[in-house]
């Protein structure tokens, strides 16, 4: 009987010292699972969601404040592989926070319009808006990331969205559409079916 | 010593999964006349400015200007380390336009295309040409041949001199690939059997330059005059102990570059990895007379030899054709169009790219223009489901699973393509081809990889933004610091100007406090006056 209660008070005493050193060795900074749920995030950082950047809103998916599909910019793909992750449903897009867009866009200043205002710099959140106090200002194609963010400050309307262009260096091919009737082939043949 | 891969290449000849054995339909245009003809100047030469693999060219020539034949119209842009190749003049005249125009390309979509009007005088711009090509370093050699805008001719169109960078001296053999193994071409063929010293000798440069011990020239069994013309070239340089030429029998893709090692080493090109881990540089012997050209006559690529073939051409045959030549001055120059032509394509019909029209130019990639009447081509068929019969995957050349793929990228399941190699698929078309229910296989692997790489490039931006976005905050929050600090600072110094009372009263305070600590070390007997000062 004393032997038991000996043997087991020193197991205890063992592995609480060896879970206790583990927890300090192995200690992990930060959160793992907001990282892996922001690596999904498309970065746009346009607050749509309604945090103020992808970090915070992968916090909040990490903490179970918020849903899954509250980000536009990552579309039914990215609910997908969110869903995927944390091992939830797929659930369509929240309407209330916007829409998915068709093509990624990118903002563009009407430079003969733009006054100077830098209010649009100010709010772009990844620097991608070039220009100084009356000084007219121009967006890095490359760097936007498409957000809006820069469209309400401006005071004289001089900032616009527009689609990417598709050329041949960027252009893939798109999935085939199956052929299956025969009537369809004649269409594609431009022949009647008798 | 260790035993290298290439060590005992071309000694025998191994195998490759897979692969077709196609009929070849090469003597409808092969060697039809030797040597090959010119096409005659054409009205208008449209000349794209992205023909090769990577980044689009920046154009240097401006409309109306004057240009010579061999002038450089568009030079590598700069932007980035994308590759890019040099576009030169087909012959002299004036540059009418610099627009957009279709170009041969699967998008259909119009590209920035440079137009030049003929002056019918074909004045050359002063070649450099260079005596010894022995005095030449490795530098001098790429710089050269990318002056001269020498890309893959074999079909891939990689810029040839940075395919060389990579190489730099890391190679004991090359080996020139003369595999036509797609039905129908025989470009490579004419050019071996009208001009086996260029091949030989553009070899030898290359050998001089990189230092490697051996060339093997592959072509394939049925080639017989090329052989002799080839061994006969070889002995007039007295490369016999180093270049071998060495005939592989005829199965199709033979002709891909990895394969073609494969059957001439036994060895595989590791997935994701290039000839060079192997030690091997492959060229198509075109590119290869294209650099012997460019370096020892100072010559640009402004021409190639293109097929025009197929039983809708009256004529077919092998033709010299100026790069930007309407494919229909070639069409024209071979006799016209047959009564049953159904379809044109450029290139041959298992890779080949279907042609809306014939008003499309020529360009640097066009090894053939393909005519095809309704007796060649099968009718569209419908798609019918998978029946796992397995035919995909027997002759599949780089030994991938076709119809596991094709049911991965329908369900857009793009993270799994990864472990099932898709990178590694050469879009041959044999499974296309072997299909019993008619699934365009390729199409779909093309689709897979394009979203591949699409998502790729998402995934790289967003991770720009990222740090960009976390820069900023970084920076939003020393500004903010910086600020509060210079605030405070301010408070400070207003604080302690704001009126002399507070800083009498703070003296007065300071000296009170300094009087206690005295006090308070004093001894006791000084005590009582000490608390008589203080009441």
């Amino acid at each position: 009987m004393t032997a038991a209660v000996i043997i087991l008070t020193l197991l205890a005493l063992i592995f609480g010292l060896a879970l206790g050193y583990a927890a300090i060795r192995f200690r992990i900074e930060g959160n793992p699972v907001a990282d892996e749920i922001e690596a999904i995030l498309p970065q746009t950082q346009c607050a749509q969601c309604g945090y103020p950047g992808c970090r915070p809103y992968a916090e909040a998916i990490a903490a179970e404040e918020a849903e899954i599909n509250r980000c536009p910019p990552g579309g039914e793909a990215g609910i997908k592989q969110l869903a995927e992750l944390l091992g939830k449903d797929i659930i369509p897009l929240d309407a209330d926070v916007g829409i998915e867009k068709a093509l990624p866009e990118v903002a563009i200043i009407h430079e003969d319009v733009c006054i100077g205002c830098t209010k649009c710099i100010q709010a772009c959140p990844v620097d991608a808006i070039l220009g100084a106090a009356k000084q007219m200002h121009t967006v890095i194609a490359t760097e936007c990331t498409g957000c809006e963010l820069c469209i309400p400050p401006c005071p004289v309307d001089c900032i616009d969205m527009i689609p990417t262009k598709i050329d041949i260096t960027n252009w893939h091919w798109g999935k085939p559409i199956p052929i299956t009737t025969i009537s369809e082939i004649a269409d594609t043949r431009g022949e009647e079916v008798a | 010593m260790a035993q290298r891969p290439t060590d005992n290449i071309g000694k025998y000849l191994h195998n490759f999964p897979g692969g077709l054995k196609l009929r070849h339909h090469k003597a409808l245009s092969c060697c039809k006349p030797l040597p090959a003809r010119y096409l005659p100047l054409s009205t208008e030469y449209c000349i794209p400015v992205s023909q090769h693999l990577g980044q689009p060219a920046e154009v240097v020539v401006s409309v109306g200007q004057q240009v010579k034949k061999g002038q450089a119209l568009s030079t590598p842009g700069k932007t980035g380390n994308a590759p890019g190749a040099f576009v030169h003049a087909p012959t002299s005249g004036e540059i009418t336009a610099i627009e957009k125009r279709p170009v041969p390309h699967p998008s259909g979509l119009n590209s920035l295309c440079i137009v030049l009007q003929p002056d019918g005088k074909d004045r050359w711009v002063e070649l450099e040409p260079v005596d010894d090509y022995r005095k030449l370093d490795c530098d001098e050699l790429i710089q050269r041949v990318q002056a001269a805008g020498i890309v893959g001719l074999g079909g891939a169109v990689f810029p040839t001199d940075i395919k060389l960078q990579g190489t730099s001296c890391l190679i004991n053999t090359l080996i020139l690939n003369g595999v036509e193994c797609e039905p129908y071409i025989s470009c490579d063929e004419t050019l071996m059997k009208q001009a086996p010293g260029k091949i030989i000798e553009g070899a030898l440069i290359l050998c001089h330059v990189f230092k490697i011990e051996k060339v093997i020239i592959a072509i394939e069994d049925p080639m017989d005059v090329c052989n002799l013309e080839l061994e006969q070239s070889i002995s007039e340089f007295n490369a016999g102990d180093c270049v071998e030429v060495i005939r592989v029998p005829m199965l199709y893709p033979e002709g891909g570059e990895r394969q073609l090692i494969q059957v001439l080493s036994g060895h595989e090109v590791p997935a994701g990895q290039l000839p060079i881990s192997l030690g091997i540089l492959v060229q198509n012997v075109a590119t290869v007379a294209a650099i012997r050209d460019a370096v020892i006559d100072g010559i640009p690529l402004i021409e190639r030899l293109v097929t025009v073939t197929g039983a809708g051409i009256r004529e077919p045959q092998n033709v010299h054709a100026r790069i930007g030549t309407p494919i229909a001055d070639l069409v024209d120059f071979c006799g016209g169009y047959t009564a049953g032509i159904a379809r044109l394509v450029m290139g041959g019909p298992l890779m080949g790219l279907g042609l809306r029209n014939d008003q499309l130019p020529i360009i640097k990639a066009s090894n053939c223009v393909l005519a095809l009447t309704h007796a060649d081509i099968t009718s569209t068929q419908p798609e019918m489901p998978c029946i796992n019969c397995g035919n995909c995957v027997s002759v599949c050349p780089a030994g991938l699973l076709p119809q596991t793929l094709q049911t991965v990228i329908r369900a857009e399941n793009f993270e799994a393509l990864e472990s099932l190699n898709l990178d590694a698929c050469i879009e041959c078309g044999c499974c296309d081809y072997v299909c019993p229910s008619h699934i365009p296989l390729v199409d779909y692997f093309r689709y897979g990889k394009g979203e591949q790489r699409a998502q790729a490039k998402e995934k790289q931006e967003s991770d720009i933004a990222r740090l960009r976005f976390e820069r900023r905050e970084q920076r939003l929050e020393k500004q903010q610091a910086e600020r509060l600090a210079r605030h405070q600072r301010r408070k400070r110094a207003l604080a302690g100007s704001s009126s002399k009372k507070d800083s009498v009263a703070a003296a007065i305070a300071r000296a009170k406090a300094r009087k206690q600590v005295l006090a308070a070390n004093q001894p006791d007997t000084n005590s009582e006056t000490g608390k008589g000062e203080n009441s």
